[in-house]
């Protein structure tokens, strides 16, 4: 697949798409835009006027042309978004499968988090060939983080997780941007992404000093904050076990069902009263501000590398009534 | 067709019936009232132009290296502010608006004189604060004041420049309100609506996006102080609010704000084409309900800015559905514009040719469109200078040209003199050709990924800046040449005569100036819409039937 010109290398699986209908929008354009200009040049000299006070005879409306010049581009829009929002919704859709990296922006860098602990500032070294999906969030302002060789951008808003997804597809170094002003040194926000071969990766992680797996700091975090008081591993607890639960559906007091994924975790510590799991009390005092961006990632690997472990029921979880709440 | 050809000029017209400050300062003459807002909108004009020089200028080297980033910043907002708010969105209502409508009509004035002068002095005042704002150090949000950047984390002149921009909203809101009134209720005898010029159904199509668009940019604006001086949480994720809440409050004005500023200058072209190719504009009603179109689909497309803002993918989906729908409109436009040339008579006069103008830099910008609307290439290309060079294209390209072809065509009328013409057509010259050269290298800066708002930028993207500010240089000259050859003609130019284009509409039918009542006698209108020659006497042409 040919590239257009003046444009990034393309080097994830959407950027074929997205440059083959870039530049079909381009040939519409020119093929357009020439007839139009051709077609002006035209009448701008054949009827030229000639002598200083003639009048033209009036030229009568034609409905059917309008029809048409209505109609016909009507459609082509519709063509175009059609063809446009099928490669968005697989932008949205992250793939099952996927490495797993978190990203916490602040002003001005970007930190990016592996689950096994690899922690990066403004570089992020993924294999080629593999899936990789970001959850992301700011701890200040709104970023927007965006990889031009990849074709993709998603903004990072503060008290929430957003997604990107992608698939490298070439070896290389790529341009990383923030693309959503965010003060002083947005143009300084920028970085790179290292798309490597298999080995070259395997060799980069094993070289690279990694701390604690995210898991194993927030296994210790849930220790350090009492969480564990609370939600016991037995289900005996306040609140619910947190053993088996990342990843699978979960019923709330109000007969909704969610699934517990990490903006639902983030949001469990934030402001606990907003999804209360049935059986339970709505006791769970709020977390927020005092567990950074990064704590509440390393709290949710920890709380997901429990997701396979057989959990205890979480109906009929006992809450005794009355109980003095922290 | 039935011209008064006015051999001498008038002794007395609306510039000298009166004299003295007070008689400027006081008047209730809508047509000095535009005067008044022509020098206030063109004052913007140069401030936001050295904003922009200075960033051109800053962008010509990969390092930030002119300024410091924080002035930098500061810089693009300040440009942003002053060009769309001050000049932008009244340039053309208040003035050629102002000036023309009444006389379009058949009017003696607008409905409400004194509040149109009200309106000038609310716009003073606005801009006065603003002014302030910006020598005091300045506002660095960007013009689209994003939280919480804007609410919590900025150091500059928010409030100041947010309060300035919020009274200078009730001056547009007062100009829409006054258009409408008077348009439904002052029409002289005769003067049907499809018999109206579509310059005044642009007008009234813009009026009804003043009138209820601007008192949400007023409220977003109050609930941006509320967060910055009380944090009332609004906007604050800990507190329970959402940052992307004042995103879709901010451009559900913004994205019909660009309406205000496109429909009107799409008013004046077709006046401009109409009267320099003595034709009824093809497809006069299509045109003429292509501006309402706009206006009510224009109100529902905002999200088209937000579709990385974590806003749901079916958003996503239905903004970008609408936004194709209201390209339609505009489009239409653009063919019957082109079908009016066919068996025309025209005239290279100046107004024609940033006609000409206009409709070239409108197809770039409006195709352009069609790529910002498309969401999977959209995710590449937005917040970059893909983005800038669109928006470029129909804000300068269109709105300041069909501004600038306006004030040429309607300058005798104005003034009772006539500008050089060939100086005239030398400067549209320098205008196309700077323009491109600014703009359209931005496109390519945008897919290779130089995101916006950016001071300094890898290496790589360095050519295509050089060429754009070189562009840029070239344009600014385009823009000085207009400036100094009508101030000129104010007092050299050749006088003018009641008609010298021999084009239609009532504002021809009076002396050039026109008298401080606008007409001797009120008009009574028994023609159609631009019916150069009447239809009795002609055999009409039928396109279809070839």
């Amino acid at each position: 697949m040919q590239t257009v010109p003046f444009a990034p290398e393309q080097a994830s699986s959407f950027a074929a798409d997205v440059d083959a209908l870039y530049g079909f929008l381009w040939a519409l354009t020119i093929v357009i835009g020439t007839a139009l200009t051709l077609l002006i040049l035209y009448f701008a000299v054949k009827y030229r006027r000639r002598i200083e006070d003639e009048i033209p005879r009036p030229v009568r409306a034609s409905h059917r042309l309008e029809a048409v010049w209505v109609g016909v581009p009507f459609v082509v829009a519709m063509g175009i978004f059609a063809w446009s929002a099928d490669i968005y919704y697989r932008m949205y859709r992250p793939p099952a499968e996927a490495i797993d990296v978190y990203v916490v922006a602040k002003q001005w860098m970007w930190k990016f988090q592996h689950l096994d602990g690899h922690r990066e500032i403004n570089e992020l070294h993924v294999p080629v060939g593999r899936k990789v999906k970001l959850t992301m969030t700011t701890e200040d302002v709104i970023h927007s983080l965006f990889v031009p060789a990849f074709r993709v951008k998603m903004d990072v808003v503060p008290g929430k997780y957003s997604t990107l997804w992608f698939e490298p597809t070439k070896a290389g170094r790529y341009h990383l941007f923030c693309a959503e002003y965010c003060g002083t040194s947005h143009s300084g926000m920028i970085g790179w992404i290292d798309v490597m071969e298999a080995p070259e990766y395997q060799a980069w992680l094993r070289g690279a000093a990694a701390g604690a797996s995210l898991a194993a700091a927030g296994e210790q975090l849930f220790q350090q904050l009492a969480c564990n008081t609370c939600h016991k591993s037995d289900g005996t607890g306040r609140g619910p076990s947190i053993q088996g639960v990342f990843g699978k559906p979960v019923q709330l007091g109000n007969g909704q069902k969610v699934d517990a994924d990490e903006a639902y975790v983030r949001e469990s510590i934030t402001n606990p009263k907003a999804k209360v799991v049935s059986g339970y009390e709505a006791i769970m005092p709020t977390f927020q501000g005092q567990v950074s961006e990064e704590q509440l990632l390393q709290l949710i690997a920890y709380i997901r590398s429990l997701a396979s472990v057989q959990g205890t029921t979480l109906q009929g979880g006992t809450a005794p009534a009355g109980q003095q709440t922290k | 067709m039935n011209i008064e050809v006015q051999e001498q000029p008038p002794r007395t017209h609306y510039l000298n019936a009166t004299y003295g400050l007070k008689s400027w300062l006081l008047t209730k003459d809508h047509k000095r009232i535009a005067l008044l807002y022509l020098a206030s909108v063109t004052f913007f004009f140069a401030l936001g132009g050295l904003f922009a020089v200075a960033i051109r200028v800053e962008l010509l080297t990969p390092q930030g290296d002119m300024m410091q980033a924080e002035t930098y910043n500061r810089v693009f907002t300040m440009h942003g502010v002053a060009m769309v708010f001050f000049f932008l969105i009244p340039a053309i209502p208040a003035t050629l608006g102002n000036f023309l409508v009444p006389l379009m009509i058949g009017a003696k004035d607008l409905a409400f004189p004194k509040l149109n002068l009200l309106s000038w002095y609310i716009y003073n005042v606005g801009a006065l604060l603003t002014l302030i704002a910006i020598v005091t150090g300045g506002v660095d949000t960007g013009w689209t004041f994003y939280t919480p950047y804007s609410t919590t984390y900025s150091n500059g002149n928010v409030l100041l420049s947010g309060v300035g921009i919020f009274i200078t909203g009730f001056s547009s809101i007062l100009t829409g309100l006054n258009f409408i009134v008077t348009i439904h209720t002052m029409r002289a005898p005769g003067l049907t609506w499809f018999r109206l010029p579509l310059f005044i159904w642009a007008h009234y199509a813009a009026s009804l996006i003043m009138i209820l668009g601007t008192p949400v940019v007023a409220i977003t604006i109050l609930l941006l102080a509320a967060e910055r001086i009380a944090h009332v949480g609004i906007f604050d994720p800990a507190l329970g609010g959402d940052p992307v809440l004042f995103q879709h409050l901010f451009w559900f004005y913004s994205h019909p704000a660009v309406y205000i500023m496109v429909l009107p200058a799409m008013g004046v072209i077709s006046e401009l084409i109409a009267n320099m190719t003595r034709k009824n504009i093809f497809g006069y009603r299509f045109v003429a309900f292509s501006s309402l179109a706009i206006a009510v689909f224009g109100f529902l497309v905002w999200g088209h800015h937000m579709f990385v803002s974590t806003q749901s993918v079916y958003a996503g989906l239905v903004f970008s559905f609408l936004s194709y729908a209201v390209a339609v409109p505009s489009a239409v436009k653009v063919f019957n514009w082109t079908a009016t040339l066919y068996k025309s008579s025209i005239s290279y006069n100046t107004p024609m040719l940033y006609g000409f103008g206009f409709i070239g830099f409108f197809i770039i910008g409006g195709m352009t469109g069609l790529f910002l609307a498309a969401l999977g290439v959209d995710v590449h290309v937005h917040d970059t200078y893909f983005v800038v060079a669109h928006f470029h294209y129909i804000m300068v390209g269109g709105t300041i040209m069909g501004y600038l072809g306006g004030l040429h065509f309607w300058w005798p009328k104005i003034t009772g003199r006539m500008y050089p013409e060939g100086w005239a057509r030398f400067a549209a010259l320098v205008i196309f050709v700077g323009f491109n050269l600014t703009f359209f290298p931005q496109f390519l800066l945008g897919y290779m990924g130089m995101p916006r708002r950016y001071y300094a930028y890898p290496e790589e993207f360095q050519v295509l800046n050089v060429m754009s500010s070189a562009g840029a240089s070239i344009l600014g000259i385009g823009y000085v040449i207009p400036l100094i050859y009508f101030a000129w003609s104010m007092r050299y130019g050749p006088r003018a005569s009641a008609n010298p284009w021999g084009a239609f509409g009532l504002e021809w039918r009076t002396s050039s100036p026109p008298p401080p009542e606008n007409f001797k006698e009120t008009p009574i209108v028994t023609w159609e819409a631009y019916e150069f020659r009447p239809r009795h006497e002609a055999e009409v042409i039928d396109i279809t039937r070839h």
